[in-house]
């Protein structure tokens, strides 16, 4: 027996297992602590961003969390590495309203690529704070939000 | 082992299938699937005579209380207070003045905090709590601490979840105003030794007062024979109406205390000079209260009673050990909070799984457990998780249900690793 479960697909499972840029960035120009104080997750996220070319060198994050909240963070690192800072608040505005069931990928033209995989979770209100926070942390530290974000 | 079905229908007169028809959410199904309902320590469900007592009094009987010289509002009134009368029987005092309605604990020990607090806690007193409390019974006691400039101390924890009293002892000393701790510990089923608190408490000169939101559907409470000065209980716990609640205090501490909510119901006379108050349980129950609530209230304490307290207790300690058992054999789950005498509250943690997805997943069976800090921040840290998930069980909870329980985790244990 087994769960079969929309959410819990095998990338976010692999993602939760072995998360991807996990770690600080000593030389980060931005970063930013994030929590959610209705479950405790906590995290950190790190941007190397080149000011010039305003793309997102490296990016990386360090925290605790669920499964969902540490597979978004690393999804999250993946995708946007290498990309500008304008796609990335583009792709920022889609996620954080997909997951509020706001804005439905598979009927609009979106730039979420992989991220998708994140679109079950607006069935499960509780949770979607557990998907966002690493993309509130993140718009926290390219705003310089030196006091932090949270999900309240 | 032997089939403690059997084993309890010799021992005990509880009939849990009778019992649950009583409870018409528990035939619905969500997810598919028949509702395991194991969060029973955040609400309870409400059995058909409460359901049916709220729905007859809207029906027939509703009318204000205290107030109206008509039949209607006569006979409301004699129902409300009949409840009163109730809840006085339920926990032991034979005056039913010394119970005063609130919206639940949360308010209750706010009152406390309030009307004991702000008249008697002066600056360099000390008030005592233990870090296995709600936040409910931290927040005001912080709060009265910070406005006076008295000192809040904390009763230790040892590691499976047991007050520490020799250190209890040692923080009592003639400075200590109140002592509010509470009798079971929501976020890890410790049953506190609250007579033996009380007893110590008094022998310093302090007040104590017990949180007994998760105590009172559980077991048979005598505020006279524990002592207390204090005993606050929220009815949605014990198969009431949610927005029903209160306490017990002694009535000469009630008459010294100031009203915490001022307004109509309240007073005794008002010019626009002066108001004197009305004698206690009235001084606290200012404006109209929650009428219909009162009235479920009574109906759900004569059902728990009409199954007796004794009985409640024994079967939900057997659903206990026989849930204890089966998580302790799972690898990679570990229980918080071991202490000796408990309440039907199991919290664990998983090495695989972080409590939120454990609540999620364990959804898609219908089972409802609660996965977070349980309102118990500081107990979590002191046991060093950001959460854990919690079981608590009713006595309508069933065996086989702790057997879907147990398989459900090791699903989630299999999907993790
Ligand atoms: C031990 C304890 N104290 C206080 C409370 C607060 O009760 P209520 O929310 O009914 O005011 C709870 C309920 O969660 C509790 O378990």
């Amino acid at each position: 027996m087994s769960y079969d479960n929309e959410l819990y697909q095998q990338v976010i499972l692999d993602h939760n297992r072995n998360p991807r840029n996990f770690r600080e960035i000593k030389s980060a120009t931005h970063s930013c602590h994030g929590v959610n104080p209705l479950c405790g997750d906590d995290m950190t996220v790190y941007l190397d961003v080149d000011s010039e070319k305003g793309v997102i060198q490296d990016i990386s994050f360090v925290g605790t969390g669920c499964a969902i909240s540490k597979a978004s963070s690393s999804l999250m690192t993946a995708f946007l590495k290498g990309k500008s800072l304008e796609e990335s608040r583009v792709i920022f505005n889609e996620f954080h309203k997909m997951v509020l069931g706001e804005f439905d990928p598979e009927k609009q033209e979106n730039h979420l690529g992989k991220l998708k995989l994140f679109l079950g979770i607006r069935e499960y209100p509780s949770r979607t704070k557990c998907a966002s926070l690493a993309w509130h942390t993140m718009i926290g530290a390219l705003d310089r939000k030196t006091e932090g974000v949270s999900t309240e | 082992m032997a089939d403690p079905n059997t084993a309890l229908a010799d021992k005990s007169s509880l009939d849990v299938e009778k019992i649950r028809n009583e409870f018409p959410i528990l035939s619905k199904k969500f997810n598919g699937k028949p509702l395991i309902y194991l969060d029973n320590g955040a609400t309870t469900h409400k059995p058909k005579c409460v359901i049916d007592r709220v729905q007859k009094f809207d029906a027939e009987e509703y009318g204000t209380v205290r107030r109206g010289s008509y039949k209607l509002s006569e006979r409301a009134t004699q129902l409300y207070e009949e409840s009163r009368q109730k809840v006085a029987d339920f926990f032991g005092t034979p005056d039913r003045k010394e119970i005063v309605f609130t919206s639940g604990t949360t308010q209750a020990i706010n009152l406390v905090a309030y009307s004991y607090g702000r008249k008697f806690v002066k600056a360099g007193d000390e008030i005592i709590i233990s870090n296995i409390e709600h936040h409910a019974n931290t927040v005001p006691w912080q709060v009265l601490c910070e406005e006076k400039g008295a000192k809040l101390r904390v009763i230790p924890v040892n590691d499976d979840g047991e007050l520490v009293l020799e250190e209890y002892g040692k923080l009592l000393n003639d400075k200590t105003r109140l002592v509010a701790v509470n009798h079971v510990s929501n976020a890890l089923g410790t049953i506190n030794p609250v007579k033996e608190i009380v007893k110590m408490g008094h022998a310093a000169g302090a007040k104590v007062l017990i949180d007994g939101a998760q105590s009172s559907p559980h077991m048979q409470i005598d505020v006279k024979d524990l002592d207390c000065d204090f005993y606050t209980f929220s009815g949605h716990k014990m198969y009431a109406p949610s927005g029903i609640g209160g306490l017990y205090g002694k009535m000469e501490l009630w008459e010294s205390m100031i009203p915490y909510v001022t307004g109509g119901d309240m007073i005794l006379q008002v010019t626009l000079e002066k108001t004197t108050y009305a004698k206690p349980p009235a001084r606290f129950e200012a404006g109209t209260p929650p009428i219909t609530q009162v009235i479920g209230l009574g109906a759900a304490i004569d059902f728990i009673t009409g199954i007796g307290m004794d009985n409640i207790f024994e079967y939900e300690k057997s659903l206990l050990d026989y849930g204890t058992r089966l998580l302790q054999g799972i690898e990679g789950l570990k229980i918080i909070g071991n202490a000796k005498e408990k309440a039907s509250i199991i919290s664990f943690v998983l090495d695989a799984a972080h409590p939120h997805d454990v609540g999620t997943l364990l959804d898609q069976d219908g089972i409802a457990v609660r996965g977070g800090h349980h309102c118990a921040q500081p107990t979590m840290i002191r046991f060093g998780v950001p959460a854990t998930t919690r079981a608590s069980m009713s006595f309508y909870n069933k065996y086989e249900e702790l057997d879907v329980l147990a398989e459900s985790i090791q699903k989630v244990i299999k999907m993790f690793s």
